[in-house]
């Protein structure tokens, strides 16, 4: 029992955190209409800059919690003013291509910067120990990363209900011409959703970190685990995302733990089962052709 | 559902969401007819086709073709029974040539899409590329043959689309505003095809401008609305009270 | 018609001749180019003629790979059996992943074939016993026929070229049939083909199947030309190389993937012998084609062609009739 409850914490934790990386990934899909493979370089990166701040820098984990996504969105921002901007001509399909192209430039530059070693954070002290609850123990980071994965979560759908930006980028998701007859400048609003993707994956990345660890090809791992998310949980919907996130966080991590030959074979099974059963995603509204 | 109706629509509607599109259209189609289907902007005439060929599944009600109830039939096999629609939008193989797009009509027609072991050419397909060659000469397209379709006009590749549909030899065609955005010359040429068309190919044609679908059907079906507003032959529906209202009350109809 | 006998012919012989003039290091490059070529091919077949961008071809090739060295190891290594499994081994995988696939188009399609290509690689890594989990398979013994042996590198070498040669033919015979053109039809625009009275599912699924086949076929010759498998080879990079390979060297012609095959390799060859940031360079060479040579190499070829032609009178004569 007591290890089954930690196992759920495992798995809600797991799951927020894909939840954090997915919606970015999601929204750019959204309005971009780009599906970005280099999502999870720029999560990578977000884990190598943080590793690089706590172990020379700074020390500090929080300052690498505020940098570090600043840092990748920066690197977001140089993408799609170089590489995308310039090629919106080419079609959607070429730009995934680019940023499938990109994925493995970013790779090589990794482990030039960082080598091939496994490295580490260690979790913040403020939130090294564990709670108890019912008698049973949780480290206090994983709870951590609940609590941040709903507060992003609760934010995002504030700002997508509730603010003029929400209704451009939900106009954007059921019909991207309707942003220009909004009379909004809509470069800016794809960069501004580039941005803010590369934030929440570099986001993403420093608080995974001191869970999942740092090493190359992590990226590949995670963003193929995100465009599962994507798959399960259907276009256009934050409440998609979060229930498909946290669905593959659960089922990844028990399988992981009852079974752990099949795990992968499970989550993409999820995937299958589903997109037989609802082929636009548990909560999505219509699949999107290219 | 009688021998003589090519199609027999039975109170078919269409609703996306919440939205009634279409509400409980029925109509017989006999064989050889030529209905114009006429009505505003969004009264669901596009909708209606797309019902018919397959492209949408009706939300409620029945189509029959001849006495074969097609309602959940997939659209392909609509087409090679005899349904066969052009498009409202240019919807051509734009990166192929115009020969290429008319084989692949005509192929299908002959029974051999599935061969793989043959590679395609004059000489291993007798009778294809001469059926090809002579339609384009009967319908005065034959200096387009090899030129890729993207390259032609707007209107030349309107043409292109509705040769297609003829290619097939349909039992049914629909023609969706098969005049849609071309020049008066381009036009003319169109509805001079359409009325040079066998006369016994049952037709069924959305057209705005006006004149040109009252030359061309023996029988109008107004849509307004998503219901059948009034149905009739030309002469009454031009005369018709309610016709004239919702033309001359919306406007944008009568003149385009 | 004649003239394409004549240039497989030539090319044909030409190739049967590299091994009386290479080194032993420059006639396996060969093989392996080829072996890509094959491969690259297979993936042309979704990609470049149905107009379906695939990121999981690898997983074809590793069954093929797989499959064809456990074979080798267990029951026999005679080739009609280990690559008659293979092939049934990738048709299988095919024919269940494609029911999935075919389902979904555009980047949706991207994505489910690349996870399924990932449970693939995640089986494969996990099942120890049957694959060698991450150590992978050596030792595999080379493939007979009868009582030969295909024991050294040249014998490899003419093996992975009859079977290279028999399907460029076949894929070519397939893309250029009616069949292949109404897939030709769905890359362009499926709507308008489904009207034409095609059922477009039927032919997406077989070519996903055929696609998968010729990946089989690849991964059973990289296992005899190698003896030796790891699950890096199905790992989506190679689903991503291939792609590269189709997309730079010409998506939907049949020279392009083998083109590109061999424009990676050897870059590959050159690039690995001074730096270790092979990625970077492949990254940076798909980039530049993708953004300026969006037809690849053999479009590149074909626009330089024109260019030669265009100053003689006879294309002004054409330009006329056409007007």
């Amino acid at each position: 029992m007591d290890i089954l409850g930690a196992q759920l914490v495992n798995g809600l934790s797991y799951g927020l955190l894909l939840f954090i990386i997915t919606c970015g990934l999601s929204l750019i899909f959204g309005i971009l209409g780009v599906l970005n493979l280099a999502h999870g370089s720029l999560y990578m990166f977000g884990a190598y800059i943080a590793y690089s701040l706590t172990a020379t820098y700074t020390q500090s984990f929080w300052t690498a919690l505020i940098v570090a996504p600043i840092i990748v969105a920066l690197i977001a921002l140089v993408v799609e003013r170089v590489l995308l901007r310039p090629t919106y001509h080419l079609g959607h399909l070429s730009q995934v291509l680019l940023t499938f192209g990109l994925a493995y430039v970013f790779h090589d530059i990794a482990s030039f910067i960082w080598g091939s070693n496994v490295l580490s954070i260690t979790v913040p002290t403020a939130l090294a120990g564990s709670f108890a609850i019912f008698g049973q123990t949780f480290p206090v980071y994983r709870l951590a990363v609940i609590a941040i994965g709903l507060v992003i979560a609760i934010l995002l759908w504030f700002v997508q209900e509730k603010t003029k930006w929400g209704a451009i980028i939900r106009a954007g998701l059921s019909d991207k011409e309707m942003i220009g007859g909004l009379g909004v400048n809509i470069k800016l609003v794809f960069t501004t959703v580039f941005v803010i993707g590369g934030l929440l994956a570099g986001f993403g990345g420093v608080i995974a970190a001191p869970v999942l660890g740092i090493y190359p090809s992590m990226e590949f791992e995670t963003l193929i685990l995100a465009l599962v998310v994507l798959v399960i949980g259907g276009l256009g919907s934050i409440s998609g995302t979060l229930v498909a996130s946290i669905l593959v966080g659960l089922v990844e991590t028990f399988s992981r733990f009852l079974v752990p030959e099949l795990s992968m074979f499970l989550v993409f099974g999820l995937m299958a089962v589903i997109l037989v059963a609802k082929p636009n995603g548990l909560l999505g509204k219509q699949v999107a052709h290219s | 559902m009688s021998m003589d109706n090519i199609l027999t629509i039975s109170s078919v509607g269409k609703s996306f969401g919440g939205l009634h599109i279409l509400k409980d259209i029925s109509l017989e189609v006999k064989k050889g007819e030529r209905i114009g289907i006429i009505g505003p902007n969004g009264a669901g005439k596009t909708t209606f086709f797309n019902l018919l060929t397959g492209d949408l599944a009706p939300s409620t009600g029945e189509i029959y073709h001849y006495e074969e109830n097609i309602t959940k039939q997939p659209n392909y096999k609509r087409a090679r029974n005899g349904i066969v629609r052009t498009f409202q939008k240019n919807n051509l193989l734009n990166e192929l040539t115009v020969l290429d797009n008319l084989l692949l009509v005509l192929q299908r027609k002959r029974g051999l899409g599935r061969v793989w072991y043959k590679p395609r050419g004059a000489r291993k397909y007798p009778g294809l590329y001469e059926e090809a060659d002579e339609l384009m000469n009967k319908w005065g397209l034959y200096h387009q043959r090899d030129i890729v379709v993207k390259n032609l006009s707007y209107g030349e590749q309107r043409q292109i689309e509705i040769l297609l549909g003829v290619a097939t030899e349909p039992s049914i065609l629909l023609l969706d505003e098969p005049t849609a955005g071309m020049s008066q010359s381009e036009t003319d040429y169109i509805v001079d095809l359409l009325h040079k068309l066998p006369r016994d190919l049952t037709l069924m044609i959305i057209e705005h401008d006006l004149d040109i679908v009252f030359g061309l059907s023996d029988r109008m079906v107004v849509l307004y609305d998503g219901g059948v507003l009034v149905e009739g032959r030309p002469e009454q529906v031009r005369m018709d009270k309610r016709v004239n209202e919702i033309y001359i009350g919306s406007g944008d109809e009568a003149t385009c | 018609m004649r003239n394409t006998y004549v240039q497989f012919l030539v090319s044909f012989v030409a190739l049967a001749a590299a091994p009386f003039v290479l080194s032993l290091f420059h006639l396996n490059l060969l093989s392996e180019i080829l072996i890509l070529a094959i491969f690259a091919l297979s993936l042309n077949v979704l990609v470049g003629f149905t107009g379906l961008v695939s990121l999981g071809h690898a997983a074809f090739f590793g069954v093929g790979a797989y499959t064809a060295a456990v074979v080798a190891q267990n029951v026999s290594a005679d080739m009609f059996v280990t690559l008659g499994l293979a092939v049934a081994g990738s048709f299988l995988l095919a024919a269940v992943i494609g029911m999935f696939c075919i389902k979904v188009s555009g980047f949706y399609f991207l994505m489910l074939t690349l996870a399924f290509s990932q449970m693939i690689y995640s089986f494969i890594h996990q099942s120890t016993n049957l694959t060698g989990g991450s150590n992978g398979l050596s030792g595999i013994p080379r493939p007979e026929m009868g009582s030969f042996i295909f024991g050294n590198p040249v014998l490899i070498f003419y093996l992975v070229l009859a079977v290279f040669f028999v399907s460029y033919a076949v894929l070519r015979m397939i893309v250029k049939s009616p069949y292949g053109q109404v897939l030709v039809g769905i890359r362009e625009n499926e709507t308008r083909v489904k009207s034409m009275g095609y059922n477009t599912g039927f032919y997406k699924y077989s070519a996903f199947i055929l696609a998968g086949i010729f990946g089989g076929v690849s991964g059973a010759l990289y296992t005899y030309f190698n003896g030796f498998i790891a699950p890096s080879d199905v790992y989506w990079t190679m689903s991503g190389t291939a792609l590269i390979m189709v997309l730079v060297g010409g998506a939907g012609t049949m020279l392009g993937p083998v083109l590109g095959a061999a424009l990676i390799v050897v870059l590959e060859t050159i690039v690995s012998s001074y730096v270790d940031q092979w990625m970077l360079v492949l990254g940076l060479v798909f980039i530049t084609f993708v953004v300026f040579f969006p037809k690849g190499i053999v479009g590149i070829g074909q626009s330089l062609y024109k260019n030669a032609v265009k100053k003689k009178p006879v294309y002004e004569k054409k330009k006329s009739r056409a007007a």
